[in-house]
């Protein structure tokens, strides 16, 4: 199904293993689906001279970033054939280890949701405003990047 | 005119605040910039890019008194 306003893509903190569950629970009454895709992105801890990366703070300009998270939505329900698509990504501070964020897509078929979900995640990385300060255990901090 | 602009991670640590609204007469972003860089001279260094009305913008672009954000590399997933 698909659905058609901007969402509040953002969550405070890590996003738990029983939301995850949860969420794939949910589509058990949605039958028409044969195979679901999921893409969990966790924070690393990154040793970077020699010191060790406990957290990242995530903060974001969120207005524009929900926008661009539902244009990715569309773009995304234009290119391939998808049932459903959930997208969900932590503000605030998540520590390593933890899930920062979580996309979850599904289609009658199997190979579309491999596609979709890179394309999902690659569009995500390079165009949503989301800022990551990187904490180390002595409390100092450097801002990550993406590549 | 009046222009709010919201400054976000490392570029926010420079400013020393989120969010500032200046006074400014000339028309282009470039402008804006070298006068935000004679305010903050260490955003020289820094690379960002530049938001107004949450869409992104070149330097050439004249500025429409909607709200400005600069926003540093972006570190999503």
């Amino acid at each position: 199904m698909k659905d058609r306003k901007p969402k509040n893509v953002f969550r405070q903190g890590a996003i738990s293993s029983e939301f995850i569950g949860e969420s794939i629970a949910k589509h058990q009454t949605k039958t028409s689906i044969g195979a679901h895709n999921i893409f969990l992105g966790q924070v690393r801890a990154d040793k970077i001279n020699d010191k060790e990366v406990v957290a990242i703070e995530y903060t974001a300009y969120e207005d524009m970033a929900n926008a661009k998270f539902h244009e990715i939505r569309e773009a995304t329900f234009e290119q391939f054939e998808l049932t459903c698509m959930h997208i969900y990504h932590s503000i605030g501070t998540v520590k390593a280890g933890e899930i920062c964020l979580f996309v979850f897509v599904s289609s009658p078929h199997r190979k579309v949701v491999f596609e979709a979900l890179e394309y999902i995640v690659e569009e995500i990385k390079a165009h949503v405003p989301v800022f990551g300060k990187e904490i180390f255990e002595d409390e100092s901090h450097q801002w990550k990047v993406n590549n | 005119m009046n222009i709010s602009i919201k400054y976000f991670g490392l570029i926010a640590e420079i400013t020393q605040c989120a969010h500032e609204t200046l006074i400014f007469s000339e028309s282009s972003l470039n402008e804006l910039l070298a006068q935000l860089y004679i305010k903050y001279p260490r955003l020289k260094e820094k690379e960002f890019q530049v938001a107004q009305d949450q869409e992104l913008i070149s330097k050439e672009t004249v500025l429409t008194g909607k709200e400005l954000a600069l926003l540093p590399p972006f570190a999503g997933g």
